[in-house]
């Protein structure tokens, strides 16, 4: 019986008796479906964090199970299998503290929700300033964060290197002067987020179809009525695109133009040591962060590459300028190898926010717009994008989300870096 | 790592240059709807494929210079001044 399918719960006891049967008779986590039937009630795009997430919260919390979840490739290999798996909510903009917090709360409840031991680990991440001014910037935004609630504090030098004794204080370049901490930030092992949510959705009757590539979006009179795919035609009366990268193409199927731009991130892991770095830093100096994972290596990045670029491979340039970073800020990092490098290519936002919204077409939503920071929003994002199409209309949290932002000059920009998109 | 090849200074590393975006989105004019600007400032093709973009060279002759590039496999196919477009039988 506890292993009668599926949806049957993990446990430590199952576990057991799974073991004295020889591990022979786990089943596979979701209901795998060939083929996506002629229609349903709501077609998502996108078999990633976003749209598995999306389709989990339409059925728990909508009741709407007449869903299917179509992904070009296996789910999971995109930018939700290609992140640091970082997660936290110290924004500064109090629109984006109250979005990123929920999400923060519901990735502290993400395991027992899902029955899934997705590793979530609280272990704090840590912003490093290295100038009055940047120290100013952090404590009116830790100010900011907590009139809404959420936990920050300020850390002086001493209390940096007690924490984090790698970092390099002195280093020469940019000395740190201290640094902005939220305890209840940290990482996520990233593989095991779609696989929870597929496993959760599929147990109460999405479909996720797996080599399904939506190559058309059917519009009839200004509204959406399914889609082209490799697997022939879904008729759907609401259609959600969760696919952050590559939002610009299924618009351009839909017949409009999005304010985001295609870029690639990158990032990088060391062989696995012992471990030395329990907290994700941040180099405020330059782009760079960095984590150890719980196999060990050491999990770090920097900014996009900086043009356009479907790619999901990095360029030199950036791969150099992120190492120096990093052996700036941890010298002892340069005994190390490094050994995977690779990229994913980001949805960047004219102004550095995600989008979730209506679009010029009516029934068809859109979920992207993440630039950076889609893999700590899967949770709050699949909540709200799910609230949105099952009511049409946006929940108050995300309704400065919506595409027409741009339209009315009324974007969030978190960075101020204006509308150019390689400068977020 | 991109090669420009830049008609003043010959072929040259990307990190000489400075990144400035889409090169076919065109200021339209003042008395313009709201539409033509939102359209200029924001909205864009993001195409997977080929794409008409801005390069300065930052750290070599501080021209501006229109780059024809494939977004996937980031091949040039072209670079000119910015007032010249690609030949037609470019890709």
């Amino acid at each position: 019986m506890m292993s009668s399918g599926p949806a049957g719960p993990y446990s430590a006891l199952r576990l057991a008796w799974e073991a004295l049967r020889g591990h022979r008779h786990w089943r596979p986590a979701w209901r795998s479906v060939a083929r996506p039937r002629d229609a349903y009630r709501v077609v998502v795009v996108g078999g990633g964090g976003h749209g598995l997430s999306t389709a989990w919260h339409l059925a728990a919390e909508h009741g709407i199970t007449d869903v299917a979840v179509l992904e070009k490739g296996p789910i999971g290999l995109g930018n939700v299998g290609r992140n640091t798996t970082i997660i936290r909510s110290n924004y500064f903009m109090p629109e984006n503290i109250r979005f990123y917090e929920h999400s923060l709360k519901l990735w502290e409840r993400f395991e027992q929700t899902h029955g899934f031991n997705a590793m979530v680990s609280q272990r704090g991440t840590l912003n490093l300033f290295h100038s009055d001014g940047q120290r100013d910037q952090f404590a009116r935004r830790a100010n900011a964060m907590r009139i809404e609630g959420v936990d920050c504090e300020l850390l002086d030098r001493d209390a940096v290197k007690r924490l984090v004794p790698l970092i390099e204080l002195d280093n020469t370049r940019y000395p740190v002067l201290g640094g902005f901490l939220q305890r209840r930030g940290g990482t996520v092992r990233h593989d095991a987020v779609p696989w929870a949510y597929a496993r959760s959705a599929s147990a109460r009757g999405v479909d996720i179809v797996e080599h399904c590539e939506v190559t058309g979006i059917r519009v009839e009179a200004g509204r959406v009525t399914g889609v082209e795919t490799t697997r022939g035609t879904v008729r759907a009366e609401k259609v959600v695109l969760c696919v952050a990268g590559h939002s610009s193409r299924l618009a351009e199927m839909a017949g409009f133009r999005l304010p985001i731009e295609t870029h690639a991130l990158q990032a990088f892991v060391t062989e696995a040591v012992k471990p030395c770095l329990d907290c994700v830093v941040t180099y405020g100096a330059g782009h760079f962060y960095i984590s150890q994972s719980d196999k060990g290596g050491l999990v770090f990045g920097g900014a996009i590459d900086g043009h356009n670029s479907y790619a999901q491979r990095g360029q030199l340039p950036m791969a150099e300028e992120v190492l120096a970073a990093g052996k700036t800020l941890m010298p002892a990092l340069s005994r190390l190898r490094v050994l995977r490098q690779w990229a994913g290519v980001m949805d960047m936002s004219m102004d550095g926010n995600p989008i979730i919204s209506t679009t010029p077409v009516g029934n068809l939503y859109l979920n992207g717009g993440w630039c950076y920071g889609g893999f700590k929003a899967v949770p709050a994002g699949g909540f709200y994008t799910a609230h949105l199409v099952a009511t049409g209309a946006p929940h108050p949290v995300i309704a400065h989300f919506a595409l027409s932002r741009f339209r009315e000059g009324r974007t969030i920009d978190e960075r101020g870096a204006g509308p150019y998109p390689w400068a977020h | 790592m991109l090669r420009i090849h830049c008609p003043f200074c010959g072929l040259r590393d990307e990190v000489e240059f400075r990144y400035r975006g889409d090169a076919t989105a065109r200021r339209p004019a003042a008395e313009a709807n709201e539409e033509a600007f939102f359209a200029y400032v924001y909205a864009r093709d993001n195409p997977r494929g080929w794409h008409l973009e801005w390069w300065l060279h930052t750290h070599g002759c501080r021209q501006v210079l229109k780059v024809k590039r494939h977004t996937l496999t980031h091949e040039i196919a072209w670079v000119g001044l910015p007032a010249d477009a690609p030949p037609e039988d470019a890709p």
